[in-house]
């Protein structure tokens, strides 16, 4: 069972591309119609450097290019059956556009228990920092293990 | 930057609305896909049954993302400064739902002004499956 022991434990790096035709896909699953992400014309007249992503996006390109995408998982020996997500959050910084290379450097923040142990929930904290070296956002997610 | 339509924002302004349509099996397979969480939970029948749960049900992200949306038809992407949510309970198949957001609090941090809006994801019965909160640059 995880216990805070893992606390400060850290993962590889994933090294992720922002690449038009993958968010693509994602827009088109979620039926997104906004012109601000679907027109780079529309994004550019709006001010922006490049084509914007949708808040949530971050997530996604970690787990897409990761060589491991449930390595937390399995370097805390939990098991993928047993776990829900808990939380979500996102810190901006700066703009991250289409084009842009991004580094994510994950490690585990926090372990606390909850119900009497019945469940545990594991905090990772992620640093985002793109191609130019720019800390440009972080992100925290909290999985909810059902021991 | 696109101008801010919450620039003349109050507390209490319910300015994000929107209704997604039903959560299909098909999204589950195309949302894996997408996302790159290819966690078998969200699409897999036989994998969620051995877990304990009689089907597969909807990725949290999945719902985040579309509260992510109804947000930013409101809001320039680049005036999110934070977004976060809570997961309250489980997003089934076939759930239709509804994203909301209202503002709570003006302020001032790192030299301009500031919104927090709280944020929903209801289902068809108004059950809560998010709650969340934006901090939006105006």
């Amino acid at each position: 069972m995880v216990d805070k022991s893992a606390i400060g434990v850290t993962f590889v790096p994933t090294h992720a591309q922002v690449e038009a035709g993958r968010l693509r896909y994602f827009f088109e699953t979620l039926r997104e119609r906004n012109p601000i992400y679907r027109d780079a014309s529309a994004a550019k007249a709006a001010g922006y450097a490049g084509v914007p992503i949708p808040p949530t996006y971050l997530f996604c390109l970690e787990m897409m290019d990761s060589e491991k995408p449930f390595e937390v998982l399995e370097k805390l020996d939990i098991d993928l059956a047993r776990v829900l997500h808990g939380e979500q959050r996102f810190d901006y910084h700066i703009p991250i556009v289409v084009g842009d290379t991004l580094t994510f450097q994950s490690r585990v923040a926090d372990v606390v228990d909850k119900k009497g142990g019945a469940l545990t929930f594991v905090s990772v904290a992620t640093k985002v920092t793109n191609q130019h070296g720019q800390h440009v956002a972080d992100t925290l997610r909290s999985i909810v293990v059902r021991n | 930057m696109g101008s801010n339509p919450l620039k003349s924002a109050a507390v209490g302004d319910r300015f994000v609305h929107k209704t997604f349509p039903p959560i299909s099996r098909h999204t589950l397979a195309l949302y894996c896909g997408a996302s790159g969480d290819h966690n078998p939970m969200h699409v897999d029948i036989d994998f969620a049954k051995k877990a304990g749960f009689p089907d597969v049900f909807s990725h949290g992200m999945l719902v985040m993302g579309y509260l992510g949306q109804a947000l930013t038809d409101a809001v320039p992407p680049n005036a999110i400064r934070s977004f976060s949510t809570r997961f309250n309970a489980i997003t089934q198949l076939g759930a239709t739902l509804t994203c909301e957001g209202a503002v709570t609090e003006l302020f001032e941090d790192s030299g301009e002004k500031r919104a927090r809006v709280a944020l929903t994801a209801k289902d068809e019965n108004g059950e809560i499956k998010l709650t969340g909160e934006a901090i939006i640059a105006l």
